[in-house]
């Protein structure tokens, strides 16, 4: 397929455009950087839908499905023939997909920043990490093995680091940065064993040759065969693969970096932190999908407990922050759970794959309300220099285009027809009912949870308090709409979560790549609509006006809304076992060992050798004699060993 | 005994005799000129084996040339007329011991060890032949050593007026 | 006493070769043992000298090899009285016990 040739360009060009604002931009034009950036994100955004187009509508199928292929493969490291790691591209509908979704809110957020950045004296830097990042997610996305993905698993981690600790004069940003590295470092160990358990049994690294052995039973059942500690090698594979993208998606308990790296600019958030970078762990099991489903129903199973747990989980904690940002993170969470445990109740195949397919759409539509959502924030927190709900309120007069925006996206991530969020949650909720009652109650009840909190959310920043009496403030006398860089995104993004669920997602994306036709169910649909409805009720009554209902409940719910405040403890439990149990019953011990029996020998080897030097330095005396009588008895003690020795 | 025996055995208590006095002379200057004695004595043992090139060789670097530029540095070190000061008991010591001792060993192993020659015929040497062998470019010939000693000892020239020049110095 | 051979010139020649070891060891100023070391390459070339007699008369090559020393030899005296006159210069002195700031 010569004619995908051009996809190369696409990472391609965010990275030229890294080295070129990183290396000269820095220096010599750092004020049009911003502009460069995003051209080159528009040219990028533009090849990306072409080929996303040709990919789609032009190619033919083959019996009935869209192809997948690798280009531009390169043999980069063969260990044995047929066992090599490749460097490719490789195109199906899930990555043409994704890179129109992470060009088209790249681009967005570059375009956001022109206005949100303006006046900062690193921004050409803060350019040059997002072209690094928008390379990395994209080089990530169009892997065409396990290995090249790990890659860029890891540059995307660094790119987040980098962002993350943008403002690096706050100690709490540095923090962040480190926590969120290092926590998903750490999750990244599991992954990279897991790829090489996988790659071990199954002798392959490559994404298609993986898939199609997995659909190979008596492969599989080769493998089956094969266990350690009862469990399967293949299933401790695919957890150990599945903890990696468990950590990258914040999923619990490895979800505890996501709200602090709201440290970083609002649309680093939004790009990385919501729409793009965090999905990275779904999109991770959406690759393996095929081996999870055949060779470890069980791994499946796990993937949905921990997807619908960190859903509902995340949502409860959602509802008693009071930091906009740190409310929308525990947001996005919970909506990679709703991905999550999607993938993990769907099977293959036409029918029974609608939750393979539930679970990209829903990656789609919540990467564009999403972004939009946080986009918004940044907006207000723009205006307010304010991250807290506490010094907000009442702004629907002040920023009218923000307000609607926000609106619609609340409408949309609530589930409430006709907006994008409602149609790809009812095709989760759909798969989670032919998987299991339960499944299917904790999600409707995270989904009116999720409306509850996103309305306490827009009330409190729109509503709620007047702020006519705030004209002290100064800023309240003028218009306090944010500049027209930061709208468009607005308005573009706020366009497409209203009418981005009529898109026939079944026709492109589903688990076997045959066109799925989704029911619509109208009796099903009733449910999910009321509790979300219910949940923007409640909302209303409590925070539309000021009042002293909210605090009332607050008390009645004391220990409860604590402990969900302090976001259920998770921070200190990890604490207490770093701080007390790692270091101390390991770190100390081992640094006893390190400075005593290491550092202990090595210095007593140097003391050795100090000591002796002082007793025979006296041979050194810089006496030419000394040394000439020296020089003579060892020729004469020479000349009598070998006398001796030899006759 | 004859003549040339008695020769021999005066050249060589020369030799020998200057070489230890001149290097047990508490003056500098005597020593010197004790160190005279004993090449002039080598000078005269290399006319009583018929190298009477060498002899001359010998005669004229040595005695015309070291020596002389010797006792000139005597006098530039100013330290003529004193006497030296001696070794340490401890070094004398030793180094007696060692010089004794080594020798003896040397000694040893001259008078066991029976040299075997070559009884070809001998080739007259010659200041004609020297000369011819010298600087002969065929087999045997010794250009090539010439040429790097001449290099060497314009090396040392320069060399030596580098290090004995007196740096201009700032004050 | 015996008619003088080979063995005779080598007596000689070691003689004056530990000879000037002898100096070179236990002299303390520089150019006495510069003359020490003018003895003991004359010792060597008195070797060259008495094998090519004795052993070797068909052939010059000890010869050669005493002019090219005695070149060499006073290429190094020069070298080495350069190098003692401006040991002088420095410290005033030419005794080489004073002369030890290359010790450890």
């Amino acid at each position: 397929m010569t004619a995908f040739n051009t996809i190369l360009l696409i990472p391609v060009l965010p990275l030229a455009a890294f080295l070129l604002i990183a290396l000269v931009g820095r220096r010599y034009f750092p004020r049009y950087s911003g502009i460069f950036g995003s051209l080159v994100l528009l040219v990028t955004f533009a090849i990306a839908l072409q080929e996303a187009y040709s990919y789609f509508f032009e190619t033919e199928k083959i019996a009935g499905s869209y192809q997948s292929f690798v280009c531009c493969r390169l043999n980069w490291l063969e260990f044995s023939p047929g066992f090599s790691i490749d460097m490719g591209l490789l195109i199906d509908a899930n990555s043409m997909l994704m890179c129109v979704i992470v060009t088209f809110i790249s681009l967005l957020v570059h375009i956001y920043s022109l206005g949100y950045m303006k006046g900062d004296p690193r921004v050409a830097t803060y350019y040059s990490f997002l072209g690094l990042f928008t390379f990395s997610m994209l080089g990530l996305v169009l892997s065409c093995n396990i290995f090249q993905m790990y890659i860029f698993w890891e540059l995307v981690g660094v790119s987040s680091f980098l962002l993350i600790g943008y403002y690096y004069t706050k100690d709490s940003a540095v923090a962040a940065a480190k926590k969120a590295f290092i926590v998903t470092r750490f999750a990244d160990l599991g992954f990279l064993l897991g790829i090489l358990i996988l790659s071990y049994y199954t002798k392959t690294f490559d994404f298609q040759t993986l898939i199609g052995r997995a659909g190979d039973s008596s492969f599989m059942g080769s493998l089956a065969a094969q266990s350690f500690m009862g469990v399967s090698v293949l299933t401790w594979g695919l957890v150990l693969v599945f903890a990696g993208g468990a950590g990258k998606s914040a999923m619990f308990p490895l979800h505890i970096w996501l709200p602090d790296a709201m440290e970083g600019p609002t649309p680093v958030s939004a790009l990385i932190h919501a729409a793009t970078m965090v999905v990275a762990g779904v999109y991770l099991v959406l690759r393996l999908f095929p081996v999870f489903v055949f060779g470890s129903p069980a791994a499946l199973h796990l993937v949905a407990g921990v997807g619908v747990f960190t859903a509902l989980f995340a949502a409860c904690i959602a509802c008693t922050q009071t930091d906009i940002k740190r409310v929308l993170a525990y947001s996005t969470i919970s909506q990679i759970g709703f991905m999550m445990f999607s993938l993990g109740v769907s099977g293959y195949g036409s029918e029974a794959g609608l939750g393979y397919t539930a679970s990209m759409f829903h990656l789609f539509t919540h990467a564009i309300f999403k972004a939009l959502l946080f986009l918004g924030a940044g907006a207000v927190i723009h205006y307010i220099h304010s991250n807290e709900m506490g010094d907000m309120g009442g702004l629907r007069k002040h920023m009218p285009i923000t307000h609607m925006s926000f609106l619609l996206a609340c409408l949309a991530i609530s589930g409430i027809p006709p907006f994008a969020g409602f149609f790809s949650k009812e095709e989760i909720l759909l798969a989670a009912w032919h998987y299991s009652p339960l499944v299917y109650g904790l999600a409707l009840l995270t989904s009116g949870i999720t409306a509850f909190y996103m309305f306490r959310l827009y009330y409190s920043i729109f509503w709620n308090k007047s702020r006519d009496n705030q004209s002290a403030h100064g800023q309240a006398e003028h218009h306090g709409e944010a500049p027209v860089s930061m709208l468009i995104p607005l308005v573009l993004l706020a366009l497409l979560s209203a009418v981005a669920g009529f898109i026939p997602f079944g026709h492109l994306i589903s688990s076997d790549g045959k066109v799925l036709e989704s029911e619509f169910h109208v009796g099903f649909s009733v449910a999910p609509v009321l509790i979300a409805i219910g949940g923007i009720v409640f909302a209303t009554i409590l925070y539309k006006k000021e009042n002293l209902k909210p605090q009332t409940i607050t008390a009645s719910l004391k220990g409860l809304y604590t402990s969900a405040y302090r976001k259920f403890y998770i921070d200190e439990i990890y604490l207490f076992i770093t701080r007390k149990i790692i270091f101390q019953l390991v770190g100390r011990p081992a640094a006893w060992f390190d400075k005593t029996v290491v550092d202990g020998s090595v210095n007593g080897l140097a003391s050795l050798t100090a000591a002796v030097s002082e007793r025979i330095k006296g041979l050194q005396s810089g006496k030419l004699q000394d040394y000439a009588l020296y020089f003579l008895s060892a020729v004469a003690g020479c000349i009598l060993l070998f006398y001796y020795l030899w006759i | 005994m004859s003549i040339s025996t008695l020769i021999f055995y005066i050249l060589a208590a020369v030799i020998v005799g200057g070489g230890l006095m001149a290097v047990t002379e508490r003056k500098i200057f005597r020593s010197a000129v004790y160190l005279l004695f004993s090449l002039v004595g080598i000078a005269g043992l290399y006319f009583y084996l018929n190298y009477e090139f060498l002899a001359a060789v010998q005669i004229v670097v040595y005695v015309g040339g070291i020596v002389v530029l010797i006792i000139f540095s005597i006098f530039l070190t100013a330290e003529s007329g004193q006497d030296m000061k001696g070794p340490g008991l401890i070094r004398l010591i030793f180094s007696s011991l060692a010089c004794v001792i080594a020798f003896s060993l040397v000694y040893w192993l001259l008078s066991h060890h029976g040299f075997t020659g070559r009884n070809n015929p001998a080739v007259e040497a010659s200041t004609r032949n020297i000369g011819r062998q010298m600087l002969s470019t065929s087999d045997f010939g010794y250009i090539l050593p010439f040429e790097v000693v001449s290099i060497l000892l314009l090396a040392a020239m320069i060399g030596c007026i580098v290090i004995a020049l007196k740096l201009r110095t700032k004050t | 006493m015996t008619e003088p051979g080979l063995i005779h010139v080598l007596v000689i020649s070691t003689a004056l070769f530990f000879i000037g070891i002898y100096g070179f060891l236990t002299r303390r100023n520089m150019i006495s043992m510069l003359m020490s070391v003018e003895l003991i390459l004359n010792s060597v070339n008195l070797n060259f000298i008495a094998f090519n007699k004795y052993l070797y008369a068909d052939r010059l090559d000890g010869v050669f090899f005493i002019v090219f020393n005695i070149a060499i030899a006073a290429a190094e005296a020069a070298v080495a009285i350069a190098i003692i006159i401006n040991l002088y210069r420095k410290h005033r002195s030419i005794d080489i016990e004073q002369a030890d700031s290359l010790k450890y």
